[in-house]
């Protein structure tokens, strides 16, 4: 593929490949980001394992052309990974002021969202799981950290997680990380002063990126576009584990987008009904269904699949599919020096700080400080723009490059019932099938939050001696792309969809991997927690398979 | 400040060289382009996409002008580049077509192809054009696919490339697999 080949790039040979259901499947997994990845590989060799994705198998070969696509100007996010068109189509309910961008937020394919996350894998704090509790703000967990604990090690084993213990503020640990972190950065270097000045800690920060070789893939090599695409494959993604769940006999069938979920009279889900790129609709039967397709189509799945038994959608009794809907907010402030700050090395950020993360309480959420490495503009992807060329534009790029520094920050949101996913009314997708409809929310206690971020980011830049240029605040904040909440976790099944063990309190063989099941979503990016959580589906599923038999 | 083969093989590993070629030649053959490479005209006809050696004149002429004025060694990096580039893809086809558009107007405005013309000409010519104030866009206007197949990508190649970045004050650019250590550096 070559940067310029369109969507049509990614399709490969769709005719010669058999998409037909694999007979005698004991689980069927919808979606192959990484938590169906995970639960389908911690299944595989042991149980006959389907693995259904809507989108393609992407080509491994193709990933310099999407580097390409990702630094020059005429493409935008989604079009990296091919995402958008009638397969991807959505639409915000347009009552509230809060846009979502769904489709820079998600990539559909073998390996999901994690083909473009940037790769930060921290673990939610032991307060996190107890908000009602501890803050006085949302539902507590029906589990944990005690409870996910041995997953999150596991977790951070099979994702490849360079990180170190210097961190006060995390959660306790029992052993190191399986890499060693990555070493501050020079502009870290420049924050740690100003930030012993005024007080606050630095610490390093777990990266799902290979500090030094490990299973198999390379260390980093510095291509810098992290996000949204890494050539190298020393960021971890989920065709790691869906490759490695096929190696074990698992079957993966792309392009397949599941439309609804059938049941029998007896509360068990009996196959997934999915369509197939010659148009073509097939039933994949099995045992045991996990759904892992991600905040949004995960409860769009579920209200797809209504029913004269369940005419609100499946594992809907509590009326909770789609609700919750929540993200990270991001905060952030940057400016100048007057002197080199060495930016856009890496895509990567290697210091953090959860100093204030624990001080949460009902009227200020959660949030952690980030030192980016990547402030101010990449002088090759500023190369492409502008009128000029020549010796006046090497001028412009070493005007504009070199002395940016900037902060970020990540504020938890609290659930509310009013943010949703729900179908449209009157737009249906590339099937014929309803769109989601975002209704996101954002309530006052994260946008005073925003504030108190945006504050200490400011005395920070200020005490680095920083031309402070921007502030992103509660007007300018937005999504940090982690959908959440949709299918929340509660052992009352009047409250939730699924209970502690992520299963639905409707339907006894069906699971939900995903971060829709975080009752809370804490500020801690969610990916660790997701995979944690599906290794620990993954042990549930077996050991109902196991009781089975 | 001297531009090698080095630079040319980095700006490559950064921006592929033949990473899907059949799928590209697949993609030019249906499109029906002559996705073979040297069987192209040379610019002259209608229609006729750029030929290998046209292609080659034509963006070292070019770079001449979008290139600071002390890179030396431009041939040399533009042939290395494209030695990777003018495989069968798409993206290759659409370089040639665009040269060749390029070329038809230059001789219908300036009497010359672009490498045949003065260099401050060549800069005219491109301006003309409107290869300056266009936004990249590969299916677009003539203006807008000269600054995407040509213009950008001259300046892709060289500022993606170390010795590019390195005139910028970053050694390892984005796209540049120059390793997880520049970051750490200090300036020098």
């Amino acid at each position: 593929m070559s940067a310029g080949d369109g969507p049509a790039g990614s399709a490969g040979n769709a005719a010669a490949v058999d998409r037909t259901p694999v007979a005698d499947a004991d689980v069927c997994v919808v979606g192959a980001g990484p938590a169906g990845a995970l639960v389908a590989d911690r299944l595989a060799g042991d149980r006959e394992v389907v693995i259904l994705d809507a989108g393609p198998r992407f080509d491994p070969a193709d990933r310099l052309a999407r580097q390409e696509r990702a630094i020059r100007p005429s493409y935008g996010r989604p079009d990296v990974w091919d995402v958008g068109g009638a397969r991807d189509a959505y639409e915000n309910a347009g009552s509230t002021e809060w846009d979502y961008p769904l489709n820079h937020a998600r990539v559909k394919g073998v390996g999901g969202s994690t083909l473009h996350w940037q790769g930060m894998v921290m673990r939610l704090h032991e307060d996190d799981f107890n908000s009602g509790a501890e803050r006085g703000a949302g539902p507590d967990w029906p589990i944990d950290y005690a409870d996910l604990r041995p997953y999150y090690a596991e977790a951070e084993r099979e994702l490849g997680v360079a990180g170190a213990s210097d961190n006060p503020y995390a959660p306790p640990r029992e052993e190191p990380h399986p890499m060693p972190a990555f070493e501050p950065s020079h502009s870290d270097s420049l924050f740690a002063e100003a930030c012993e000045a005024v007080g606050i800690d630095m610490h390093s920060v777990p990266n799902a990126r290979n500090s030094e070789a490990y299973d198999g893939r390379s260390a980093c090599v510095g291509y810098g576009t992290c996000q949204p695409v890494c050539p190298s494959g020393a960021k971890y993604d989920a065709t790691v584990h869906v490759e490695r769940a096929e190696d074990a006999g698992a079957t993966v069938i792309d392009r397949a987008p599941v439309e609804r979920l059938d049941h029998d009279g007896d509360d068990r889900v009996t196959a997934a009904v999915y369509a197939t790129p010659d148009g073509e609709t097939h039933r994949q039967e099995a045992d045991a269904f996990v759904v892992a397709a991600g905040g949004v189509e995960t409860p769009r799945l579920l209200l797809l699949s209504a029913s004269d038994r369940y005419p609100d959608g499946l594992a809907n009794a509590s009326g909770a599919v789609g609700r919750f809907f929540m993200d990270h907010l991001f905060a952030g402030a940057g400016g100048t020096l007057d002197e080199p700050t060495r930016q856009n090395h890496v895509g990567f950020y290697t210091s953090a700080c959860d100093q204030f993360y624990d001080e949460a309480d009902e009227t200020q959420a959660p949030f952690k400080l980030e030192f980016f490495n990547y402030a101010g503009p990449s002088p090759v992807e500023s190369a492409l723009t502008g009128d000029d060329w020549g010796d006046p534009l090497l001028e412009r790029l070493r005007g504009e490059y070199g002395n940016h520094v900037a902060m970020g920050a990540l504020v938890e949101q609290l659930p509310d019932a009013d943010s949703r996913i729900t179908l449209a009314d009157d737009r249906t997708d590339d099937r014929g099938n309803p769109i989601p409809e975002i209704d996101w929310t954002v309530g006052d206690r994260a946008l005073d939050t925003i504030e108190r971020a945006n504050e200490i980011q400011v005395e920070v830049l200020e005490e680095l001696g920083a031309d402070v240029e921007w502030v992103a605040g509660p007007d300018a904040t937005g999504p940090a792309y982690h959908h959440m909440g949709t299918t929340r976790m509660s052992d009352d099944p009047d409250r939730g969809v699924v209970d502690a063990d992520c299963r639905t309190h409707d339907l006894e063989n069906c699971w939900i991997a995903s971060s829709s099941v975080f009752p809370t979503s804490g500020a801690m990016n969610p990916t660790l927690t997701i995979a944690a959580l599906a290794l620990r589906v993954g042990d549930d599923v077996a050991g109902w398979l196991g009781d089975r038999t | 400040m001297e531009l090698t083969r080095r630079d040319a093989a980095a700006a490559l590993a950064a921006l592929g060289a033949s990473g899907g070629v059949a799928l590209g030649a697949r993609v030019a053959a249906d499109r029906g382009r002559d996705a073979g490479g040297d069987s192209g005209g040379d610019g002259t006809g209608d229609d006729a996409p750029a030929d290998d050696e046209t292609v080659r004149e034509t963006l070292t002429a070019v770079a001449a002008v979008v290139y600071p004025d002390d890179a030396t060694g431009v041939e040399e990096f533009v042939d290395g580049f494209l030695d990777g580039r003018l495989d069968g893809s798409a993206h290759a086809a659409g370089v040639r077509e665009a040269v060749a558009e390029l070329n038809r107007l230059a001789r219908s405005w300036h009497g010359g192809a672009v490498a045949d013309l003065d260099p401050a000409v060549r800069d005219r010519h491109l301006r003309e054009v409107g290869a300056d104030i266009a936004d990249e866009d590969p299916d677009g206007t003539t203006a807008e696919r000269v600054r995407y197949y040509v213009v950008n990508e001259l300046l892709l190649a060289f500022y993606a490339s170390p010795t590019g970045g390195e005139l910028v004050g970053i050694e390892n650019p984005q796209g540049h697999p120059g390793g997880a250590e520049s970051y750490r550096r200090g300036p020098r």
